[in-house]
C-alpha cells in the first residue's frame, strides 16, 4: 500500500491498539520546559510512578526567564519558583536539563534541534504547542497537555486518533523579500486557523525543498496555528547536512543505518492525501497580521480590511471586534501603520538566519524616535554565533537591545511586555488578544519586515527599500 | 478523577466564537506550580476590571448563571496554546460539560482528562439552544451521558456522538495513566524491537 510519512511513522511507532481504545504509539523523544511539567511531575510522584526513560527526555527552561540582568535574583516569586521546581524535578528524575545558567540554554524549540535530539521518523512531543516546529526534520511532533506529559514521563506511550492528511503544495520560488514565516502566514490566511483541524499537514514542493532548515522549523512552527496536529517536511540532504555531526545524531556505522532508514520515510509518490492546498510562492508577499487571530493577515502592499468586506458573519463580527482591539480602521494602508515596539525572536524566528537577515535590513539605520525595539536570541548559542558574526553590534549600533535568551515577549511571561494600546512588529507566532500584554496590538511578521518596521516607525513594504 | 455522573444543571452561555486558551486563562497565571485554584482565574481580562472588580458587563457575572456546570459558546472554543491550565480553570471553576460546534483538538483531548465532557452540537442546534438559553436565563438541561442525550425544558433536547473510550473513562473516572499500563507487556515488547532496530536512540 501507498503510505504518507504520516502513516509510515504512524504505522512504526503503533504499539498496541486494543479493542474499544485508542490506539498507543511510542514516543521517542519528550521535550519539556518550566511550565507544563511541575503538576505532571506532581501527579506522577503523587501516584508513586517512576520516568520510564530518563534518555528521551531534553529539558530547559525558557517561558518566564529574564532576557537581562540573569545574575541577579529574578524578581518575580512565581517564576522564580516554577525555575527551581523544574531544577528540582530534574534532579530528583536524572534528567537532562539545560538550565538557566547552561551555554545550551534557550527556547525548547530552538536548542533542541541545535543538539541534534530529533531526528526524522521519530515521535516527539512536548507540552507546548509549537512541538509542530520538529515536523522539519520528518519527524512525527505535536504538542500535549500537562497529563499527557505525565502519561508520558510514566509510560513513553500515548493514547492517540489518527490524524487526517493535508498535503500543502507550494510551488515555484519565493521572492527574495519574502520568507518561511510569509509562507506561514499566508497558508493560514487561506485556510483560517480551524483549516487544519485533524489534519496532520506535510508541505512540499518547489518552495519548501528550497528552504533552509531553519526556514521549514519556521514553516512547521506556524502549523498549529493553521489548526493542524503537527507539520512535516520530508527529509532530505540538507536534512541529514544539519544533523550530521551533532552531540545526540547517531554516529559511525549506526548513521549508515539511521540514513537508510531516515531515507525510507518520504511518502510514496502516488500516496493519497485526505486533502490537498496549492500556493505559488510566487505570488506570496511580505505578510504582516492586521487582527487578533494568525488568520487576520494580508500582504504588506494591502489594506486592512473592512467587516463589509466578509461574506461570512462570523468572520465579520471577527473582523470588527478585532478592528475595535487592534485600534484599526477599516481601509488603512497597511504601511501607513505606526508601532511603538519591535521584538525579533521566539521559536518561530529566533535563529541564526532570521538574526542575520534582519541585521542585513537594521544595518546603518536607526530605531525610529518613540520605538523601542529588542532582538532576543532563541538560545545562547544562536546569540554566540550572532556575535562572533558582528550582528550583536549592528542592532546596537541602531538602537536595539540585544538581549539574554528566552521566549520573552512572544508570551510575555518574563516581564518583557507591551503596554496597553502599544502596538508592536513581532517576528512571534500568536497575534491573541493581551498575548504580548494585556491591552498590546501584535502585529505579526516576518524578521526582515521587523527590522524595517523598527527603522521607518511603522511597516515598510521591504520590496521597495 | 470524579466519574461523571447524569445531572441537572443551569447552562450559563456565552455567545463568543474562537475563544482562545489565552483567554480562558491569562498566562500570568500560569506560573503556578499546582494543579488547584486556576478557577478563581477564568476569563480573567474579561471577568475582572483593571481595579479587579466584578466586570458586571461579563456573561459569567451575571448572578443568575451561579453554580452552572454546564457552558455553552460559540465556534472553536479552546483555541491557541496547549495549555491544560484552560480545562483545569474551567473544572475547577464548577463547569463539567461544554456544548459547542467545535474545539480546538489539543483543548478537546484535555477536556475529557480532566473530567469535562465536551459535547459537539450542529450549528443549528447550538443556536437554538443560544436561544433558549437567551430567553429563559438560568434555566438547567439535563445531560446524560450513559445515554448520550441532553434534555432541556424547551424541548431542545438532542442525543451527541462521543467516541465509546472516552465515554467510558469519563463514566467511570478512570485515569489514561492507569489504563495504558494494563498494556505493560506491549510496551516492553515493542521497546525490545525498537532497541534492536534504532540503536542510536538508546545510546
Ligand atoms: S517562543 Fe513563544 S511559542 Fe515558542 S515556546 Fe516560547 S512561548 Fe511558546
Amino acid at each position: 500500500m501507498k503510505k504518507t510519512m504520516y502513516e509510515k511513522i504512524w504505522d512504526s511507532h503503533l504499539v498496541v491498539e486494543a479493542e474499544g481504545q485508542a490506539p498507543l504509539l511510542y514516543v521517542d523523544r519528550h521535550l519539556m520546559h518550566e511550565v507544563t511539567s511541575p503538576q505532571a511531575f506532581e501527579g506522577l510522584k503523587l501516584s508513586g510512578r517512576k520516568v520510564r526513560n530518563p534518555h528521551s527526555i531534553l529539558a530547559t527552561m525558557d517561558h518566564c526567564v529574564p532576557t537581562k540582568d540573569r545574575d541577579k535574583p529574578i524578581a518575580d516569586p512565581i517564576a522564580k519558583k516554577q525555575i527551581e521546581t523544574m531544577a528540582d524535578n530534574c534532579r530528583d528524575n536524572g534528567l537532562n536539563l539545560y538550565d538557566m545558567k547552561s551555554p545550551n540554554n534557550g527556547v525548547i524549540h530552538v536548542v533542541v534541534p541545535e543538539h541534534g535530539f530529533v531526528h526524522p521518523g521519530m515521535v516527539v512531543v512536548c507540552g507546548d504547542s509549537h512541538t509542530a516546529t520538529h515536523g522539519a526534520f520528518g519527524a512525527l511532533a505535536f504538542g500535549i497537555g500537562t497529563s499527557e506529559v505525565e502519561h508520558v514521563m510514566a509510560t513513553q506511550t500515548l493514547p492517540q486518533k489518527k490524524s487526517k492528511t493535508m498535503l500543502v503544495q507550494i510551488n515555484g520560488a519565493l521572492s527574495k523579500f519574502s520568507s518561511a514565516k510569509d509562507i506561514a502566514l499566508a497558508i493560514i490566511g487561506k485556510i483560517g486557523t480551524a483549516g487544519g483541524t485533524g489534519y496532520v499537514i506535510e508541505y512540499a514542493g518547489s518552495a519548501i525543498k528550497d528552504l533552509t532548515m531553519e526556514g521549514r522549523m519556521t514553516l512547521c512552527n506556524m502549523a498549529i496555528e493553521a489548526g493542524a496536529r503537527a507539520g512535516l517536511v520530508a527529509p532530505d540532504e540538507k536534512t541529514y547536512e544539519y544533523l550530521k555531526g551533532r552531540e545526540f545524531a547517531p554516529k559511525g556505522a549506526d548513521w549508515d543505518k539511521a540514513l537508510a532508514y531516515w531515507q525510507s520515510l518520504p511518502s510514496d509518490p502516488d500516496a493519497t492525501f485526505d486533502c490537498i492546498i496549492t500556493l505559488d510562492a510566487a505570488e506570496i508577499a511580505p505578510q504582516v497580521s492586521w487582527g487578533t487571530s494568525p488568520e487576520q493577515v494580508i500582504g504588506v502592499d494591502a489594506t486592512v480590511p473592512a467587516p463589509e468586506s466578509f461574506s461570512d458573519e462570523g468572520k465579520r463580527k471577527a473582523c470588527e471586534s478585532a478592528l475595535t482591539y487592534m485600534g484599526l480602521a477599516p481601509n488603512t494602508k497597511i504601511t501607513d501603520i505606526p508601532i511603538d515596539f519591535v521584538f525579533i525572536g521566539s521559536c518561530t524566528n529566533g535563529r541564526i538566519e532570521d538574526f542575520r537577515i534582519a541585521a542585513e535590513v537594521a544595518k546603518g539605520t536607526k530605531v525610529a524616535p518613540g520605538v523601542t525595539a529588542i532582538a532576543v536570541p532563541g538560545s545562547y548559542h544562536v546569540k554566540e554565533q550572532a556575535e562572533a558574526e558582528g550582528l550583536d553590534k549592528i542592532f546596537i549600533e541602531a538602537g536595539w537591545e540585544w538581549r539574554d535568551p528566552g521566549c520573552s515577549m512572544c508570551l510575555a511571561m518574563n516581564g518583557d511586555e507591551l503596554k496597553k494600546g502599544q502596538r508592536s512588529a513581532s517576528t512571534s507566532n500568536r497575534n491573541f488578544e493581551g498575548r504580548q500584554g494585556k491591552g498590546g496590538r501584535t502585529h505579526l511578521v516576518s524578521p526582515a519586515m521587523a527590522a524595517a518596521a523598527a527603522a521607518a516607525g511603522h511597516f515598510v513594504d521591504i520590496r521597495n527599500l | 478523577m470524579e466519574p461523571y455522573n447524569k445531572h441537572e444543571s443551569i447552562a450559563a452561555l456565552m455567545n463568543r466564537s474562537n475563544v482562545d486558551t489565552d483567554q480562558i486563562i491569562p498566562k500570568q497565571f500560569l506560573k503556578k506550580v499546582e494543579r488547584s485554584g486556576f478557577g478563581a482565574h477564568l476569563f480573567h481580562d474579561w471577568r475582572f476590571n483593571d481595579d479587579g472588580s466584578d466586570n458586571a458587563e461579563f456573561e459569567l457575572n451575571k448572578p443568575i448563571f451561579n453554580g452552572a456546570k454546564v457552558l455553552v459558546v460559540g465556534d472553536n472554543f479552546g483555541c491557541g496554546s496547549s495549555r491544560e491550565h484552560a480545562p483545569w480553570a474551567i473544572a475547577d471553576y464548577g463547569f463539567n460539560t461544554i456544548i459547542s460546534t467545535s474545539y480546538a483538538d489539543i483543548f478537546y483531548n484535555n477536556c475529557f482528562k480532566n473530567g469535562i465532557l465536551p459535547i459537539v452540537v450542529s450549528k443549528e442546534q447550538l443556536d437554538t439552544l443560544m436561544a433558549e438559553i437567551s430567553a429563559n436565563e438560568g434555566v438547567s438541561f439535563v445531560i446524560d451521558l450513559a445515554e448520550q442525550k441532553v434534555t432541556t425544558p424547551g424541548g431542545n433536547g438532542f442525543t451527541f456522538d462521543i467516541d465509546p473510550f472516552r465515554k467510558g473513562n469519563l463514566l467511570n473516572g478512570l485515569d489514561d495513566i492507569g489504563l495504558t499500563l494494563l498494556h505493560a507487556d506491549k510496551i516492553d515488547q515493542y521497546e525490545q524491537g525498537h532497541k534492536q532496530s534504532y540503536p542510536w536512540l538508546w545510546a
